[in-house]
């Protein structure tokens, strides 16, 4: 592709978001479909966002999304009043101390992971397969965005639940090998549902996919496309699951989603990337941006180093300007892609200082 | 640029993480640290057993032989250094590059390292205190007509190493003599002297399958010390008290190593000065065995103010100066923080040395940060009291002989300088005290037939009740 036709592209792409920022401020706005929380907002805000908002750069003017509003109850108004009568779904994200910050749903898990879907090469998660899903469930919207990925896809998922509140206080506790135990104890579950059905593709976090590998074989065992996703994977991760721990016969599917968010892709990787792992944001549905940590109004140059900002755009959900605590670099636009995408996310860390006492 | 890769079972792997390594004063960078993750290290650890089994197939006599042929190599031979090479010179440049160590330091600390190669028979014997090492060979033997088995207590030991005192390299190094693979986290700034041991005992004989030398974080060293059966930490009071309780793990946290002066040695305090003044600063106050605090039955005042004295007229020298007493700082902050630190912890007694000196205690020169001698004189109830910074500082404690030793708490090294005879029993007694010495000796000194700082020995072997009739088996 040219870059004049990329430039087309992501014009493209940019009047679009424009358009589908429009009508999602109106949804969440608009006194018949918007949610107690926005319109509440509003109120009091003195100025009318269906009015002034006209594209993506406006919704600057909301100012960054603080995610204590997401804290607490009560959480029905977050629900659009659009949606009145529809089943709702809650989804929590973090929470192993103090309350969790708390999204609800009604269609976006579903439209995500659909989303998804027709980036995964069929070859590699083919039609009709079954699926595991060995990571955490409970109050998160994995184990049902992961199941309703399978059935999509004319399969049924498997599921084997790790609480990673409960792993976390073990390693806070210090109860490493207690933590271990735990780890297995999912492994082993795994292990039984790999050796009694036939499933071809997966979803795991890293951490459970360096574990199971080092019980068996995946690739003996029938599995050709794994979905990983979850925590921080680095560069060297990428290369050493797909090197060592995979092979050549299993596609890896990194991706980086939370539950405000959806589900960003991995761009195909290329022998310049050097294992760096790229991801794209569901456009128009959510935009991930890359923005100077002292002013996050302010992108930073492609290639260079900021804080991850998130703007989520769905009917279900409006969160303007909510900065993550991770670090990135920023991607430029691409082929399939035709936004801006994020290199290498990582916790959003400044140095932290401490005082050395005692040599040895 | 230099490259130094992750060796996995002895084979060089370039990760795509590295660290990058500066030199301490001009920020130029001096080399990139391949960074292994840690699900790597924990795959290449299910290979323990092997590697172990490797070092079964030599005699302790020939491995003893090979540490011999490693110490010359060592010390005197270009060696590679990923896809480079390195003379002898070249890693005292580049460990006083990224430490800040003065070449004098880091040359003291090589010898100890090659010495301890050269003299693996000695050091071996000292540690097993075995009359005939071929009993490790056989697993079993004979001493005075008992008999004697041992067994190793796992296939490998895992080193968990500082970045800031390349000496200690000379406690791990003997477990490939006791066929005990080694699997090596290196410090940050100091990736170079482990690897130099690598590639020396390589040279000289060894498989390099026997060896895992993985750069990594904190995570990383954590899963080393998990999945090796025997493991070794080097760390501070926070790394110390995390692995405090689990018996695998031998730790080397700080020393607050001591001199005790009773009777007639605090009467007569003035004729071992030197022995204080160095046990305090040789090294630039950064090992465990450096004395971080004195307590005497007399004399406090006139102690601290002659080693005050003393010390007043150290000050930051150039790297390649033979008269450099104190390292700088490779991260400045650190020391401005212990400094501060200090002086929040001051109350009701004050840093003599900084008094005489006339200058503060974090000192610049040529864009380096020091942190210059401090000596205090405080009771034993002070904050000050028995602490342990990275740089030539002590307290001095004026108790009365009755309390000693129970006012010491725990004690890596004790010389102690007495001739009371029940002072000395107690000391004796006290489980609190790692090593002692009678007498005007410095608590740097280190006698390799002596375990000292742990017993490696001890560590890597078990022994086990044992019984044979050989004969009517065979």
């Amino acid at each position: 592709m040219s870059i004049t036709d990329l430039d087309a592209r992501v014009r493209d792409a940019r009047a679009k978001l424009d358009e589908h920022v429009r009508e999602i401020v109106e949804w969440h706005f608009n006194p018949e479909t918007g949610c107690p929380f926005w319109l509440n907002w509003a109120a009091n805000a003195g100025w009318d966002p269906r009015k002034e908002v006209k594209n993506y750069d406006d919704l600057d003017k909301f100012g960054n999304f603080e995610d204590d509003w997401l804290r607490g109850g009560p959480v029905r108004r977050w629900v659009p009043k659009g949606f009145a009568g529809k089943p709702v779904y809650v989804f929590e994200t973090g929470g192993s101390t103090g309350v969790p910050k708390s999204r609800v749903q009604i269609n976006d898990f579903r439209i995500d992971y659909e989303m998804f879907s027709d980036t995964l090469p069929d070859a590699s998660f083919p039609k009709g397969s079954d699926w595991l899903m060995l990571g955490p469930s409970g109050p998160r919207r994995l184990r049902l965005a992961v199941e309703h990925l399978a059935q999509h896809r004319g399969g049924v998922s498997f599921c084997v639940d790790l609480d990673p509140r409960w792993v976390i206080k073990l390693i806070k506790r210090g109860e490493i090998r207690e933590a271990e135990i735990y780890k297995q104890h999912c492994i082993d579950q795994a292990l039984t549902i790999l050796k009694a059905n036939e499933i071809k593709c997966m979803f795991t976090t890293p951490k459970l996919l360096e574990a199971l590998c080092e019980k068996i074989n995946l690739a003996k065992y029938g599995i050709k496309g794994i979905f990983c996703g979850g925590t921080e994977m680095t560069p060297q991760f990428h290369r050493f699951a797909v090197e060592e721990l995979l092979g050549p016969d299993i596609y890896f599917a990194p991706t980086y989603g939370n539950t405000l968010m959806g589900l960003a892709t991995h761009r195909a990787p290329t022998p310049e990337d050097n294992w760096a792992i790229i991801y794209y944001p569901p456009a128009p549905r959510a935009i991930l941006e890359v923005v100077n940590p002292d002013k996050p109004n302010e992108l930073v140059g492609y290639g260079q180093t900021g804080r991850a900002r998130l703007t989520t755009l769905t009917k279900d959900t409006f969160i303007p300007r909510f900065l993550e605590r991770d670090e990135c670099e920023r991607e430029a636009p691409c082929e399939q892609y035709p936004w801006d995408g994020v290199r290498n996310v990582r916790p959003f860390s400044r140095f932290q200082k401490s005082v050395v006492e005692g040599v040895y | 640029m230099i490259h130094i890769p992750v060796l996995r079972q002895g084979k060089p792997y370039k990760s795509v993480d590295v660290n990058r390594a500066y030199h301490y004063r001009t920020r130029e960078q001096i080399a990139e640290i391949s960074q292994a993750n840690v699900g790597l290290i924990r795959r290449d650890l299910l290979q323990q057993a092997e590697m172990h089994a490797i070092l079964q197939g030599f005699t302790t006599r020939e491995l003893i032989a090979i540490a011999k042929k490693a110490a010359k190599h060592f010390g005197e031979d270009e060696l590679p250094l990923g896809d480079s090479m390195q003379t002898p010179d070249d890693i005292v440049k580049q460990i006083s590059a990224t430490t800040g160590s003065p070449n004098v330091m880091v040359r003291r600390n090589m010898e100890k390292v090659r010495g301890v190669l050269d003299s693996m028979e000695t050091v071996l014997s000292g540690l097993t205190r075995l009359p005939d090492l071929d009993m490790l060979d056989r697993g079993y033997g004979d001493i005075g007509g008992r008999a004697l088995s041992f067994f190793p207590r796992g296939h490998s030991m895992g080193v968990i190493l500082p970045s800031n005192s390349p000496g200690v390299h000379s406690l791990w190094a003997p477990a490939i003599a006791l066929k005990t693979p080694l699997i090596l986290k290196p410090g940050s700034s100091e990736p170079w002297t482990p690897y130099r041991i690598v590639q020396a005992y390589i040279k000289a004989g060894i498989p390099r399958e026997v060896f895992g030398y993985y750069s990594a974080d904190h995570a990383g060293g954590g899963e080393i010390l998990r999945q090796c059966g025997r493991g070794m930490l080097f760390g501070d009071v926070g790394a110390a008290k995390a692995w405090a309780g689990d018996p695998r793990i031998e730790i080397h946290g700080p020393g607050y190593s001591k001199i005790v002066l009773a009777d007639e040695g605090a009467k007569n305090w003035e004729k071992y000065l030197d022995l204080m003044a160095d046990s305090i600063a040789q090294n630039s106050g950064r090992s465990c065995v450096n004395c971080s605090s004195i307590w005497t039955t007399a004399n406090a005042r006139e102690i601290a103010e002659a080693l005050a004295e003393r010390f007043a007229k150290i000050g930051p020298r150039a790297e390649e100066d033979p008269e450099a007493a104190v390292a700088p700082f490779a991260a400045p902050d650190v020391a401005r923080r212990i400094s501060l630190m200090i002086d929040q912890e001051m109350e009701g007694t004050a840093d003599l040395v900084e008094a005489k000196r006339g200058t503060p205690r974090v000192a610049e020169k040529d864009g380096c940060t020091y942190l210059l001698p401090a000596v205090v004189q405080c009771s034993k109830e002070h904050a000050l009291a028995n602490r342990e910074f990275l740089f030539p500082y002590a307290s001095v404690v004026q108790v009365d002989a009755s309390e000693i030793p129970h006012c010491l708490g725990p004690t890596l090294v004790c010389t102690a300088i007495t001739s009371d005879k029940a002072l000395q029993r107690r000391l004796l007694e006290s489980n609190h005290i790692g090593r002692l010495n009678f007498g005007p000796i410095s608590t740097m000194k280190i006698s390799w037939d002596q375990p000292h700082e742990g017993n490696l020995f001890d560590h890597l072997y078990s022994r086990r009740a044992f019984q044979s009739v050989l004969e009517t088996v065979a």
